[in-house]
């Protein structure tokens, strides 16, 4: 079976006015289908070009990224979105909920792109927002939400299309330690459903989630070893 | 799709509502300039209908031909002042023309009329049985005098109602009574209905009717037998007026023995000129009237396309999460569309409602005659459609562009 990911000396290029910024130099990555995978390393190692490249948010200026086989780099905006709609979920350090729009209304806005008739899209976000314990939660508006609440209801929308791969950009850069190891425990769960889950931190203690762990400085992967997971509270 | 504009209805009202200072400044140039249309043009059709109205009681079809102005050594007569049109003339028409249904000629002046103790100077008109078919005029008593009564030049009179008004007591009959008109007394036979304002603004009910040949002969003391003050005619339908027209100026002009590059003796109107004359008067109204509406209106989506720039980089971070969720470039541009729809729309409808009241208080309070038609309520609306369309196309056309990466990141 082929990898889920599979990343061919891939390249990032910027120019800034008359600079070249190369974010990454040719980087080589597998990634298998249910690994729980932590991508480290310091601000401007280039672990967020990589992030926004593996999300298909970003195109590489060279280099080939096979997602779940097919190829993705130099395909077309609309054909990404479709990606990003059907195959990924985003977790990002700011939460990004829309605000003054309700719990279900952000953790339906997968399936509202996908065009699902507008029951079908409540009764799946309900579920997602009962799967991280927001039951009853479902009218709130983000401001009415804790920290940990706004971030459950970004993993609801992240997980409500059934994505193949969960991405999180330091998902708890903004959370207090107790909201982290939830937020961390539940990103966790999902994981060992069979999610393959990538977070992006420069915190060990978030990394230690993980069974895997690539280090990326100066655009290169300089690390990359599998690890004891930590394991979560009660287990 | 249904499930996705629907929503994103919902989401433009949401967010409209969310700043409603905002949305009601925003809305106010759209809503001034349609209500602003809807109200002028209602008051507009309300006096081209009254003006129509006006013109409907000449009568149908009508033909008038005026005698000209006369040149006698280079000095012009007034207009009508000359004897040039005759009797002769207007029977002749009568026999060569079959395009025309109904022929008749007059001739007016003003006289002091008396009944008992009580006078009035009116509009004393000798004319032929037909005028009054021609005119369309009816009556609420008696009825027209005839051809009988014309050959035998009988002392007899129609009254208009201004007339009836000021020479009889309220409930008098005057059908029976006997008036003097320069002393020579006239049995009143019919009293006719009102018409009222004529389109020049003159009262046509201060009028009365006698028969041409009792007017010459008896009252007016004419010089020339036979001549008169105007030739009126009808036809069938309005189509043959101008060929009409075309006739009786050469069957004139043939009479009258006018060569070649000599002009007409005579003046024809009809109808149809006298309404394209006020016709013109409201098409110059209707320019200047759109030429303000379009003003506004483009205003109005100049501030509903500054309002929806504004709400772009508002909302660049949530434009960024939806792209990153999988919303394609259409999804953006169609959801920044119907928000510009939504504002526009609303103040479409809010302007149709000014408008229509703004027209029924003139009315009311004016007194002046509105019509609101559904033709213009529809137009407006599918106007302040089109201008959401066309204003909210480069705010959205800019959100669409947006790359995910940059609009997640915005601060």
């Amino acid at each position: 079976m082929a990898s889920l990911i599979s990343c061919r000396d891939i390249w990032k290029v910027y120019r800034v006015g008359e600079v070249q910024v190369e974010a990454l130099r040719g980087v080589d990555l597998t990634i298998e289908q249910g690994e729980f995978v932590a991508v480290m390393g310091s601000s401007g190692s280039g672990k967020s070009t990589l992030m926004n490249i593996l999300g298909c948010l970003d195109q590489p200026t060279r280099g080939s990224y096979h997602l779940d086989g097919a190829e993705v780099a130099g395909m077309r905006s609309d054909r990404l979105a479709e990606i990003r709609n059907r195959q990924i979920g985003f977790v990002f350090q700011s939460f990004n909920l829309i605000p003054r729009t309700s719990s279900l209304e952000n953790a339906q806005l997968p399936l509202f792109y996908r065009g699902l008739p507008l029951k079908e899209q409540r009764l799946q976000a309900a579920e997602a927002l009962r799967r991280v314990g927001l039951s009853g939660r479902e009218h709130h508006f983000p401001a009415q939400l804790s920290g940990g609440q706004q971030q459950r209801v970004a993993i609801a929308r992240a997980l409500v299309a059934s994505p193949t791969l969960l991405l999180a950009d330091e998902p708890t850069g903004n959370l207090d330690t107790r909201s982290s190891e939830e937020i961390m425990e539940i990103l966790q769960g999902l994981n060992r459903e069979g999610m393959t889950v990538i977070v992006v931190t420069h915190e060990p203690d978030v990394a230690a989630y993980a069974s895997r762990e690539i280090v990326v400085t100066d655009g290169r992967v300089v690390s990359d070893r599998a690890m004891r997971s930590r394991q979560g509270i009660g287990h | 799709m249904a499930a996705f504009v629907w929503l994103t209805i919902l989401t433009a009202l949401r967010v409209l509502g969310r700043n409603r200072m905002r949305t009601a400044l925003t809305m106010l140039g759209i809503v001034i300039g349609v209500g602003a249309v809807i109200a002028m043009v209602s008051i507009g059709d309300g006096a081209r209908r009254a003006v129509q109205r006006q013109i409907a009681t000449m009568g149908t079809n009508v033909i008038i031909v005026w005698p000209g102005v006369t040149t006698v050594s280079g000095v012009r007569g007034s207009q009508g002042g000359a004897v040039t049109l005759t009797v002769a003339d207007a029977l002749d028409l009568k026999k060569k023309v079959p395009l025309l249904s109904e022929t008749a000629w007059a001739k007016r002046d003003v006289m002091q009329i008396v009944n008992g103790n009580r006078n009035w100077n009116g509009s004393i008109n000798g004319v032929s049985p037909s005028y009054l078919t021609i005119r369309d005029w009816s009556f609420t008593s008696g009825g027209p005098f005839t051809q009988a009564d014309l050959d035998s030049a009988a002392r007899v009179a129609l009254i208009g109602q201004t007339v009836a008004e000021n020479l009889f007591e309220p409930g008098e009959e005057p059908v029976g009574a006997v008036i003097r008109i320069k002393n020579v007394p006239f049995r009143v036979i019919g009293v006719l209905a009102p018409k009222g304002q004529s389109a020049q603004g003159s009262d046509q009910d201060d009028v009365i009717f006698i028969p041409f040949t009792t007017a010459e002969r008896k009252v007016f003391g004419t010089l020339f037998l036979g001549s008169v003050g105007g030739i009126f005619a009808s036809t069938e339908r309005v189509d043959d007026l101008p060929e009409a027209v075309e006739q009786i100026r050469e069957i004139i002009r043939m009479r009258h023995r006018l060569q070649g590059e000599q002009p007409d003796d005579f003046t024809i109107r009809t109808q149809v000129d006298i309404g394209k004359v006020q016709q013109g008067t409201s098409q110059t109204l209707t320019v200047m009237l759109f030429a303000i509406a379009s003003v506004s209106l483009l205003v109005g989506g100049i501030g509903i396309m500054n309002i929806l720039l504004v709400s772009v980089t508002e909302r660049t971070r949530e434009i960024g999460v939806r792209m990153a969720v999988g919303a394609k470039r259409r999804h953006i541009v169609v959801q920044f569309l119907i928000e510009a729809m939504t504002l526009s729309v609303l103040g479409g409808a809010l302007g149709i409602l000014f408008g229509v009241t703004g027209a029924k208080l003139t009315t009311v309070i004016a007194g002046w005659p509105t019509i609101v038609s559904g033709a213009v309520i529809a137009a407006a609306f599918g106007f302040s459609l089109v201008i959401g369309l066309f204003f909210g196309l480069y705010p959205a056309a800019k959100a669409a562009r947006l790359n995910p990466i940059d609009a997640l990141r915005y601060e």
